[in-house]
């Protein structure tokens, strides 16, 4: 896996539980002392053990960390770039989502070896959107964090639900329940600064 | 032969024209802007819809173009700027109209994000077709891909002075370097074992750089470093200490004679010519030593002090020698 995912998942623990939790995890796991590289590949293997010690470490499931990882991603200050990247995607929030099957595209125009997951958005009724993952087990759970804090910056009220995960990918419903429920944040294209 | 009036021509609403071409001027015959896409209106310090389109802009390139019969046979890309606001590059493409008049269709070349924070545009303000957005996207992703791979050389930087700064080696000779010599010889005398130790210091080995060159000095320390590689032992120690500097360890040898031996067959085998290309360097080496034995409790300072005196008497004796430091004298 791309290390700029592992140096999401390491700030995130580091960020949130503190440097003693990553001290912990890192002497549990065979790595480096500095941890990951942003501009390496890592084996699956290492980012699954990492993910593992982490949810024994805090006695939490690892869907719900990967979750507060997509939060975070977004809303930390560390995430502020990325967030500004999304932003990107679209002027609303409906504009937002549609532009979720371009995100693997413009991973791949920021770094052609990113290897994020195929996304599909289907509209089954108005306001209504399952958007499927296809590829990176668990992307799927910090995409739910990701949406849930995305909303929040368009100012948009939604409710997402995880549908579970076939052969097919695993897919996300979002009911999309007020566009314009709060003003949001401004999005300057121009950089913030 | 067919002509331009028989192609079918489109109208278009001003609303319309000002969504799919947010930065388009339409002049009439005699070069009055007619209308101005919101975008560009935007941008513009004065008003420019009434006023001629040659006194609101500087066509840069093709030069010459000065009238609305120019602009209409131009063909290709415009380069121009707007007055009042000419660091804000634009390019543009003019198209001849039925009415005979022109249709310009502007955009920002390369200065696109300066455009962008100078005049706050938003997504609202381009084509939905046009490609801006995902420019100032790029840049914003280049910038963060540049800064992590800037923070990573920089890491690494570190990374590699420290193991530089760790190293054993004589990156030139493979000998070990002054790092390893002080470690082996701390080790051996908190063993408290026996050894002898020779400084061994080149003669005439900066006459070699000055005539030859640097390179013809390489070859000439890589030859010494295999020469004493060659005449001592797989246990024993041969380290450059210095530019033409080097010094030996030698465990369990505490025979003064023995020693002498062994120097000289090293001066011996320095002494020979070494051929570099069509040239032939020539050198000698002079040899202190000093052995642990002679000491109550050895120091590693004072051994290397010891050695190095011997090494300056063998050099102030006519060089090519080889001297031993008596404790007493």
């Amino acid at each position: 896996m791309h290390g700029l995912m592992n140096r999401a998942i390491q700030g995130f623990l580091r960020d949130t539980y503190g440097e003693d939790l990553w001290a912990r995890i890192l002497g549990s796991v065979r790595l480096h002392p500095d941890g990951f590289e942003a501009m390496l590949h890592y084996d699956d293997a290492v980012t699954e053990t990492v993910l593992s010690a982490a949810a024994d470490q805090l006695g939490r499931a690892r869907d719900t960390i990967l979750e507060d990882i997509g939060t975070w991603l977004v809303s930390s200050r560390t995430g502020q770039p990325l967030r500004r990247l999304l932003r990107f995607g679209g002027v609303s929030f409906t504009d937002f989502l549609h532009s979720l099957e371009d995100l693997p595209g413009r991973g791949r125009l920021a770094l052609p070896d990113l290897g994020l997951p195929a996304l599909t958005l289907h509209e089954p009724q108005p306001g209504v959107y399952d958007l499927t993952c296809q590829g990176l087990p668990g992307f799927s759970h910090v995409l739910i964090g990701v949406l849930r804090a995305m909303a929040d910056d368009y100012g948009a009220l939604v409710l997402l639900d995880h549908c579970g995960g076939d052969h097919d990918g695993e897919t996300l419903r979002i009911q999309l329940l007020a566009a314009d429920f709060t003003e949001g944040r401004r999005f300057d294209l121009a950089g913030e600064g | 032969m067919a002509d331009a009036a028989v192609e079918p021509v489109v109208s278009i609403g001003a609303g319309a024209l000002g969504r799919g071409m947010p930065m388009h001027l339409c002049l009439d015959p005699s070069g009055l802007i007619t209308s101005a896409g919101p975008t560009l209106a935007k941008i513009a310090p004065m008003p420019l819809v009434g006023l001629g389109f040659f006194t609101r802009f500087d066509l840069k390139r093709p030069i010459g173009i000065a009238d609305i019969a120019g602009l209409r046979g131009s063909g290709q890309r415009l380069h121009l700027t707007l007055r009042g606001a000419a660091d804000t590059g634009l390019r543009g493409l003019a198209l001849a109209l039925p009415d005979g008049g022109v249709l310009l269709n502007l955009s920002f070349g390369i200065d696109l994000p300066d455009a962008v924070r100078q005049h706050r545009l938003s997504d609202a303000d381009f084509a939905p077709t046009d490609l801006a957005v995902e420019l100032l996207y790029l840049i914003e992703v280049k910038t963060l891909v540049m800064a992590e791979l800037h923070d990573l050389n920089r890491r690494l930087q570190g990374a590699k002075s420290v193991a530089e700064e760790q190293a054993q080696t004589d990156t030139l000779t493979g000998l070990r370097n002054r790092r390893a010599m002080d470690n082996r010889l701390a080790e051996l005398i908190d063993a408290g074992a026996p050894f002898g130790l020779m400084h061994l210091d080149l003669d005439w080995f900066k006459q070699v750089n000055d005539t030859f060159g640097h390179a013809a000095g390489d070859h000439v320390l890589q030859h010494v470093a295999r020469v004493l590689t060659g005449e001592t032992r797989l246990h024993d120690i041969v380290a450059r200490v210095g530019g033409d500097e080097f010094v030996i360890i030698l465990p369990g040898l505490i025979d003064a004679a023995r020693m002498h031996g062994i120097a000289h067959r090293i001066i011996d085998r320095l002494n020979e010519p070494i051929p570099f290309g069509d040239k032939v360097c020539s050198i000698s080496a002079s040899v202190g030593m000093a052995i642990s034995s002679a000491y109550a409790r050895p120091r590693p300072d004072r051994m290397l002090s010891d050695a190095d005196q011997a090494l300056y008497a063998s050099k102030h004796a006519g060089r090519g020698r080889a001297t031993v430091h008596s404790p007493d004298g």
